[in-house]
């Protein structure tokens, strides 16, 4: 990639308000996250009542939940763990689907129909119903829930990766590496995958959203993030039963999980306007 | 799935309103409505009362679709059921039933001596599926010499057996039907079944031929509801005429404020217990169990948990009992002292327990309010989230596989469980035992009051559980709905009394 290209492409980014906005939020979530790792206002698994269901105060700016405990490290402890979830989710779909995509792009065969087929099966089962599933088989936690949504994430990943290199090697250059003598593993290392890049950035960011999805969705019905460790999810669960009495339980959690998928999205939107070559010819032309 | 059903009941709930409507409309008469729905948060396995342990099944049936030879009253008092009088003898070994005349099934089998003995000799014989034998057990014979008269001779004097022939387990059956009774409940009550709706709700018709007052209610629907917040929804909405039992505490603050509703919190004789497995060796230790005790702040976790509805307690004992003993004073509020037992018991490096919690938000909370106070005399506690079924067969039955739990024990005067040699939480002491004995063959009031107390002691002093408090009975009801039991002295939610005002 050369130097007036990157500059090209910031240059575009930041005439795009969605990417812009996308960004600003996850970035904002993220470094909520890396706060919280570094330590939360009040400690989250100290139990106060007295002092619970408090509206906003200077001392709890989110106030308290039913528990007591402050709502403001509620809510960072568990962006850490929303985005914990995430990157180890998405890691376990990239580290295995990007290279299973690869070779079934580059190689066909009785193998590739078995990586592809394996993929379609896994396709047929949401994550959030491998996430239920493997918790009933293995017991509910946050290390279960990771696992279901990484297994899903791999069948897209694997899918993402097929499609793009697929549309990749019918190009010329690819085919003249071939003819030069390049070995399979370098051409896909250094001509498909940089051209196949963009795509799976983009599906990344959506896999993401998704695992923040699984892990709240799953907490919510108590089988990932288990107690006392707090999770938006459970959050919300806990919200639940105040929703007409104490409305800002429930609005905090909700607030930040749409936060986070809403930034997510509209930085995935945003990146595809960017790399995406077929809609910047679209759009050009 | 689930949204689609309440829709389907919620129309035919309507049509059955349009319909009542209409009839009165017809009539001309003044218009108070004789239907009700009825909220209950669990669905039951099936409607044998006389062959399964969950509180679910007397919930719906008892008093309404069966009845016993004597019945509880809404205060907890013995009053004649489907005997009308009995005479006892004077060494207290013998009970003379007199039954009611023209009482009926709702087959249209008659009801006689024959029933009673047939029903009293299944619950007590060696093969009976009874979850309650024990009531049974000190039953010596049972004789029908006419049809009217039933003559049962005890083994040994018990205080509490017409209390004992009152509970839900101890009902009449008849033989015709008695095997079938779990789908298809017939028994003698004013009601009968008219719909299981599976998943849904249970709807009871009433029936002419009652030998007693009939009822003012026509037909009476038990809707199973277990989420707390669709609780709420169904009342706001009109779905339900009353939840005699909300599930989540803190919803009742909203219908405190709205007129169209009542709130009314009772008592039950559900005994909140944290429970010490102490098939486990560390808590056959009893420095070990009573640091635990100190170690937890009982009004917080009824602030924390109930959003104060419930009375903390000391003992296992009902706090509205006229036998009941305040002990919450035995092991009082105190971390220090906790560490420091804990320390002499070997444990000063702390500890690490697992605690199992059932769904309902007393043990959910109430878990989280524990862990983080344990916590604080340094004992770390796992929380794991498990569902009734699993509870069953993990913690109640099978290998008591736990440290901890946290549980409600919803039977009426049920101190005796801790005389049991394979109860669940293991406790075992001769000296208790002795006492419950004595009871049993105790017939003056005034010297069962002071054995009861001083059963309470022994397991206060023991720390044979950590008791918790007093679940509360926090009902929800329409507020032109009149009759509904304000408190819970055993599993109940008798309609037979129940009528709208106008």
């Amino acid at each position: 990639m050369s130097g007036t290209r990157q500059k090209s492409l910031i240059r575009k980014a930041l005439h795009r308000p969605n990417l812009v906005l996308g960004g600003f939020l996850t970035g904002f979530i993220f470094l909520t996250a890396l706060a919280a790792a570094i330590g939360t206002p009040y400690p989250t698994d100290g139990v106060s009542i007295a002092e619970r269901l408090q509206p906003p105060t200077a001392a709890h700016w989110l106030g308290t939940d039913s528990l007591g405990r402050d709502l403001l490290s509620m809510l960072m402890k568990g962006a850490q763990n929303a985005m914990l979830m995430g990157c180890v989710a998405v890691g376990i779909g990239l580290a295995v689907g990007v290279p299973a995509g690869l070779y079934a792009a580059m190689r066909k065969g009785l193998s590739v129909d078995a990586v592809m087929r394996l993929s379609d099966l896994i396709f047929a089962f949401p994550a959030i119903l491998t996430a239920v599933l493997i918790a009933a088989l293995y017991g509910p936690g946050v290390t279960n829930a990771i696992l279901a949504v990484g297994i899903f994430n791999i069948a897209v990943f694997a899918r993402v990766t097929r499609g793009a290199a697929l549309n990749v090697m019918g190009r010329q250059f690819v085919t003249a590496a071939a003819a030069i003598g390049r070995p399979p593993i370098a051409i896909a290392i250094h001509h498909v995958l940089p051209n196949a890049a963009g795509a799976i950035i983009i599906q990344a960011t959506i896999q993401f959203a998704v695992a923040i999805l699984a892990e709240a969705g799953l907490s919510y019905l108590g089988l990932g993030v288990q107690p006392p460790d707090p999770s938006w999810g459970k959050m919300l669960n806990d919200a639940q039963t105040l929703m007409f009495t104490h409305p800002m339980q429930a609005v905090v959690p909700g607030a930040a999980i749409m936060v986070a998928v809403l930034g997510l999205n509209l930085l995935g939107d945003g990146l595809r306007d960017v790399l995406d070559p077929r809609l910047r010819i679209v759009r050009s032309g | 799935m689930r949204s689609k059903r309440f829709g389907i009941a919620l129309a035919a709930a309507q049509m059955v309103a349009l319909a009542a409507t209409a009839g009165f409309a017809a009539t001309g008469g003044a218009f108070a409505k004789d239907s009700l729905t009825m909220g209950v948060g669990l669905e039951p396995p099936h409607l044998d009362p006389t062959a399964g342990a969950a509180a679910a099944i007397d919930e719906i049936v008892y008093a309404n679709l069966f009845e016993g030879l004597t019945r509880i009253d809404r205060n907890g008092a013995v009053q004649p059921g489907l005997a009308e009088s009995w005479t006892i003898s004077d060494d207290r070994l013998t009970y003379t039933f007199t039954l009611r005349d023209g009482v009926t099934f709702h087959d249209g089998a008659s009801f006689d001596s024959s029933d009673v003995k047939f029903s009293l000799d299944r619950a007590r014989a060696e093969t009976s599926t009874n979850a309650q034998k024990g009531l049974f057990e000190g039953i010596a014979s049972v004789e029908a010499p006419d049809p009217k008269t039933v003559i049962v001779t005890l083994k040994q004097p018990e205080g509490n057996f017409l209390w004992n022939m009152g509970w839900g387990d101890a009902v009449m059956v008849d033989p015709a039907s008695a095997e079938s009774n779990n789908t298809n409940p017939v028994g003698t009550g004013p009601f009968k079944l008219a719909r299981w709706t599976k998943g849904d709700s249970v709807m009871l018709t009433r029936r002419d031929d009652y030998w007693g007052k009939a009822p003012a209610l026509k037909s009476v629907t038990f809707k199973f509801i277990p989420d707390a917040s669709a609780q709420v929804a169904a009342l706001l909405a009109g779905d339900v005429d009353a939840m005699p039992n909300m599930g989540a505490p803190e919803t009742l603050a909203q219908f405190e404020a709205d007129p169209r509703f009542e709130v009314v919190v009772g008592t039950t004789e559900g005994e909140t217990l944290l429970v010490l497995n102490q098939r486990r060796d560390l808590f056959k230790d009893p420095k070990v169990r009573r640091a635990i005790a100190h170690a937890i702040d009982k009004q917080a976790i009824v602030d924390g948990a109930m959003f104060g509805f419930g009375t903390p307690i000391g003992s296992h004992f009902a706090p509205h009992n006229p036998a009941y003993l305040d002990l919450t004073g035995v092991a009082p509020y105190d971390p220090e002292k906790a560490k420091s037992l804990l320390a002499e018991a070997g444990h000063a490096d702390g500890l690490k327990l697992v605690m199992k919690l059932p769904p309902p938000s007393y043990a959910r909370r109430g878990g989280e309010i524990i862990a983080a106070q344990l916590r604080a005399v340094g004992i770390e506690t796992e929380l794991v989230n498990v569902e009734w079924g699993q509870w069953l067969s993990d913690v109640f039955k099978g290998d008591h596989d736990f440290d901890l739990t946290i549980v409600s024990h919803t039977e009426p005067l049920d101190i005796g469980i801790y005389a049991r040699p394979d109860y669940y939480f293991g406790y075992h002491s001769d000296a208790f035992n002795a006492v419950m004995d004595e009871i049993r063959d105790t017939a003056d009031e005034a010297k069962r009051t002071k054995l009861y107390q001083k059963a309470q002691t022994i397991l206060a002093e023991d720390t044979a559980n950590v008791f918790l408090f007093q679940l509360a009975k926090t009902g929800v009801r329409a507020a032109k709905l009149d009759g509904l039991w304000e408190n819970a002295p055993i599993q109940a939610n008798d309609v037979t009394g129940v009528h709208w005002r106008k």
